[in-house]
């Protein structure tokens, strides 16, 4: 097997596996390991995780001020920049939180994707050039992907508390616009499978993408399909208990859990999923989330000309000094009539 | 020396394809003509680099310390802990693949691995494989490979086969930045004895003479003696630089490519009528006086050591602040390191234009302004007398370097030097997205301007020259511009291969031809002896037809 099918077929063969197992644990009985143990341990590992992860990258320090600047810095009075540019070369804290939430709410430095191509060119020498255009698909399908993420998660929340949060439910009204279903279809779940599919499609059909995807890219693309097709199996085609589940998830969140009986194999796949998503959070490349925050090329206010950065590690090095230099190069400095300190 | 092949011999073998061996089954083709020699023993003795010897690159032993192995992953350990930068970009990165057809080494060479992100994945495979879990249990299915003697050739190779950039990083979701771990990556090699001989040539020599150049102080004021002659010789006025003077008000640092050769001298012979025309109180230093800084193209430590002469002459010629010639790689190192690794100097002060009295705020603490601030500022406030019309013969592109633009943000200064140097109308950009801090690298940077790897700086400088291409045939441009030495010693190479009707000129350069001094002699050539558009030569042209 080459290389991509090798990481693909292990990746897929995984969450397969892991829907098995899931699957087979909630028909042997053990629907208490699968819907109050391990989640409690999915819990546990992905705030451990991320915390332990975090601390982990806090712990090496950050030496040199090196962000990216991405426009005009601040300069002369006159030299105007307008707020793109400094929010693009932050110049100060404001500007600079203002680059980071465009970072993290509008994935900015996404949004500036180009594709370049080699095209054939008769009227040029060489024969070819070169050809770059706004490139904003990448952008859209994860935009899409990490919204409709974010509201199906809110959403969810409307499982663990009673009464439901207000925002919760406007959310509701919101993602549940379009009536034509019943029950009422969520924008946000078909959002979600469709943009996964979308860089999941990508992913294996764009020949350099492929080229460069491991198993840890497929497998959590897979795990979140799988993740949104049982979600969206059981609002529309396979009925689940909704009261019974808000019982399990009630339970759960106020530590004191209790086993609804008639909760159907199918809940038992999709829990046990989103639990294997949040355990394998803290280890894996979804640690971007949290790793965009810290990167100096894009957290530190590019100001190096008049704020000191400070190298905690910084130490003395060896360089060749005035003093050994003029005694190297004396005699003809003073012939050339260079000043020098000491005359011989 | 290989022979290089011709423009139309190469791009039609160039293809974006990947091959259909997986990367980790693929090994670096050592062909000649696309990599760096390695570096000769001597230079590594001069500056006490380890493990020197004899090496030869085709050869299977690269004589390799008994304990390579140790050594570089202790020195990845010793890293981790002091780069957080290193520990995230290795943990980050999600494959997306934004960055891959950002880079001009894979745009000019189409090898994948030249793709920011595999590029990074060289080395994170072996992260992951000696220190996280996961690699040790799972091996290459997690990502992860063993550290061989060959992994070592394919850093080597690829490793030297990026400029440092950043363009990666500009379009990275994260900010994760190829320069940065390449960087880091060639500290690794060098700590097993490999580097490159065209980078250590220059920084042993700059270590211990005082330039990349290996010109001792006496040659050094030749050489700008000589251009001070040429200067009186073009424009009658005498330039009179002084060396190692103490009590300047201003010590000036440039870049050696600005005194060494053509068209950098032209631009050093700028700075001296402009330096005249304003009557600045200014030094050059036969110890300072290398600006641009190879050190760091080698290591953290050996740009630092390199880079310490700077901020100890303005203190031993007790000058007020420091004026910083035309140089990209310099100025990022500058701006980037330099106050950070040498604490406050207090020993200077607040710089200010003797000139117009602008305090340079945005060096406060720092000290050091770029000769394009320091220019633009006094064009601004009506401080030079120009001609533009004296440059009628040059139409321009401006070739923003990659380190001023993405290491430092300066893109307008020069600019609006440009557009007050030259008649209106003689400056067009290239397309949007090759400039600014979009901007294309001139393919040799970081330390590989040598020569015996001219196809690959042929090649990774490609997408630079194409975007000059579609300027000179669309708007008949024949000079590209640029505010970086490394540029003007790579850069007429790159169009001499591709678009061999562009030249190229730094922006001091453009100064000096417009400035009018009140006792000059008649102008009729530019500071490179060419003739001027309308000056002279018209009326003799006229002359002519009436014959
Ligand atoms: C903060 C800024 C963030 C940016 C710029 C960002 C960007 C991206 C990008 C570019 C991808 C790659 C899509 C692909 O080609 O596969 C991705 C994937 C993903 N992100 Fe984010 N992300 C961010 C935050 C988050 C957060 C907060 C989460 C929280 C759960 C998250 C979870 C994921 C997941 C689950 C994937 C898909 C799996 C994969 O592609 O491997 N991301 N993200
Ligand atoms: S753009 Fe950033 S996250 Fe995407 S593949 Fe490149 S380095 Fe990785
Ligand atoms: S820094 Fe520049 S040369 Fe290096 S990988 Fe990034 S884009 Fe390529």
């Amino acid at each position: 097997m080459d290389f991509f099918k090798r990481h693909f077929f292990v990746a897929l063969s995984a969450v397969l596996g892991l829907i098995i197992i899931a699957y087979v644990g909630a028909r042997g009985n053990l629907q208490l390991v699968f819907g109050v143990v391990v989640p409690y341990m999915a819990a546990l590992i992905f705030v451990e995780g991320l915390v332990y992860r975090v601390i982990q990258w806090a712990r090496s320090p950050v030496p040199f001020r090196i962000p990216t600047t991405a426009a005009q810095g601040r300069s002369l009075p006159w030299i105007k920049r307008d707020l793109g540019e400094k929010l693009d070369n932050p110049a100060d804290t404001p500007h600079l939180i203002g680059r980071m939430a465009l970072e993290v709410f509008a994935f900015r430095s996404l949004f500036r994707n180009l594709r370049t191509e080699l095209v054939k060119d008769p009227d040029n020498p060489e024969g070819a050039r070169l050809i770059h255009w706004s490139y904003k698909w990448l952008w859209l399908g994860a935009i899409a992907f990490h919204y409709a993420f974010l509201v199906v998660i809110l959403r969810h929340l409307r499982f663990f508390t009673e009464p439901t949060m207000g925002f919760v439910l406007m959310l509701d009204k919101v993602d549940g616009f379009f009536q034509f279903f019943t029950p009422a279809v969520y924008l946000s779940g078909v959002v979600l499978v469709a943009a996964v599919g979308y860089l999941l499609f990508r992913r294996i059909t764009n020949p350099t993408v492929r080229y460069i995807s491991l198993a840890a890219d497929y497998f959590p693309l897979l795990l979140i399909l799988g993740i949104g097709i049982t979600g969206i199996l059981m609002r529309y085609f396979f009925k689940t208990d909704i009261v019974a589940v808000k019982e399990l998830a009630i339970g759960l969140a106020t530590l004191h859990p209790k086993l609804p009986a008639n909760l159907s194999s199918l809940f038992y796949i999709h829990l046990f999923l989103v639990c294997v998503l949040f355990a394998y959070f803290p280890f894996s490349k979804l640690m971007h989330a949290p790793g965009v925050f810290m990167s100096p090329t894009r957290n530190m206010v590019c100001n190096n000309r008049w704020v000191m950065h400070v190298n905690p590690w910084n130490y003395p090095v060896k360089f060749h000094s005035y003093a050994e230099y003029e005694d190297k190069f004396r005699e003809p400095m003073i012939e050339a009539g260079i000043p020098v300190e000491k005359e011989q | 020396m290989a022979k290089t092949p011709t423009p139309a011999e190469l791009l039609p073998g160039l293809s974006y394809k990947p091959p259909e061996k997986g990367w980790m089954d693929v090994k670096p083709d050592f062909r000649p003509g696309t990599y760096c020699n390695p570096a000769s023993p001597k230079w590594m003795e001069w500056i006490n680099y380890p493990y020197p010897a004899a090496r030869s690159i085709p050869e299977d032993e690269w004589a390799l310390p008994q304990d390579w192995k140790e050594i570089v992953l202790q020195g990845m350990e010793d890293r981790l802990n002091r780069f957080r930068s290193l520990k995230l970009f290795f943990d980050i990165c999600v494959r997306c693949g934004a960055c891959a057809d950002k880079c001009h080494f894979f745009l000019g060479t189409g090898d994948p691995k030249n793709m920011p992100v595999l590029r990074a994945e060289l080395l994170r495979s072996v992260y992951r494989r000696y220190f996280k879990t996961i690699g040790r249990a799972l091996g290459e299915i997690a990502g992860a490979r063993n550290l061989t003697e060959d992994v070592i050739k394919e850093w080597f190779f690829y490793l030297y086969q990026c400029t440092i950039c950043r363009r990666c990083s500009l379009f990275c979701p994260y900010g994760i930045d190829m320069a940065e771990m390449t960087l880091l990556g060639r500290e690794l090699l060098a700590s097993v004895g490999l580097n490159i001989d065209w980078a250590m040539a220059s920084v042993a020599q700059c270590y211990d003479k005082g330039s990349h150049i290996g010109a001792p102080p006496q040659a050094f004021k030749d050489m700008i003696d000589f251009l001070a002659e040429e200067n009186e010789r073009v424009t009658g006025i005498t330039t009179t630089p002084s060396y190692n003077r103490k009590g300047a008000e201003v010590l000036f640092v440039m870049p050696s490519g600005d005194y060494f050769a053509d068209p950098g001298t032209f631009t050093m012979m700028g700075y001296m009528l402009l330096f005249e025309h304003i009557g600045l109180d200014y030094t050059l230093s036969t110890y300072a006086a290398e600006g641009g800084n190879f050190g760091w193209f080698i290591s953290h430590e050996m740009g630092k050591r390199l880079n310490a002469k700077i901020y100890a002459e303005a203190k031993r010629l007790g000058v007020k602040w420091i004026l910083g010639g035309e140089c990209g790689h310099m100025w990022r190192v500058c701006n980037q390191y330099m106050s950070t690794w040498w604490g406050p100097v207090d020993f200077l002060e607040k710089p200010v234009s003797p000139i117009t009295g602008t305090r340079f705020e945005n060096a406060a603490v720092h000290k050091m302004v770029h000769i394009s601030e320091f220019t633009a500022d006094l064009i601004h406030h009506g401080k030079l007398n120009l001609d533009p019309q004296r440059n009628a013969h040059i139409k321009l592109t401006f070739h923003d370097s990659c380190n001023t633009a993405r290491g430092m943000g300066i893109l307008e200064e020069p600019r609006y030097i440009i557009n007050n140097v030259l008649p209106e109308g003689n400056f067009v950009e290239m397309p949007p997205n090759t400039i600014r801090e979009k901007a294309f690298c001139c393919g040799s940077s970081s330390g590989i301007n040598a020569n015996e790897n001219m196809e690959l700086r042929m090649q990774g400088g490609f997408p630079r020259a194409n975007a000059v291409r579609f300027v000179h045939d669309k708007y008949g441009v024949n000079h590209l511009g640029c505010i970086c030495a490394l540029d003007r010693a790579t850069l007429p190479t790159l169009l001499e291969y591709w678009v061999p009707e562009v030249g190229v000129t730094g922006i001091s350069e453009l100064v000096g031809n417009a400035l009018i001094f009140p006792d000059e002699m008649e102008r009729t050539t530019d500071l490179r002896d060419r003739d001027l558009v309308g000056f002279g030569e018209l009326a003799e042209e006229a002359g002519e037809e009436e014959e």
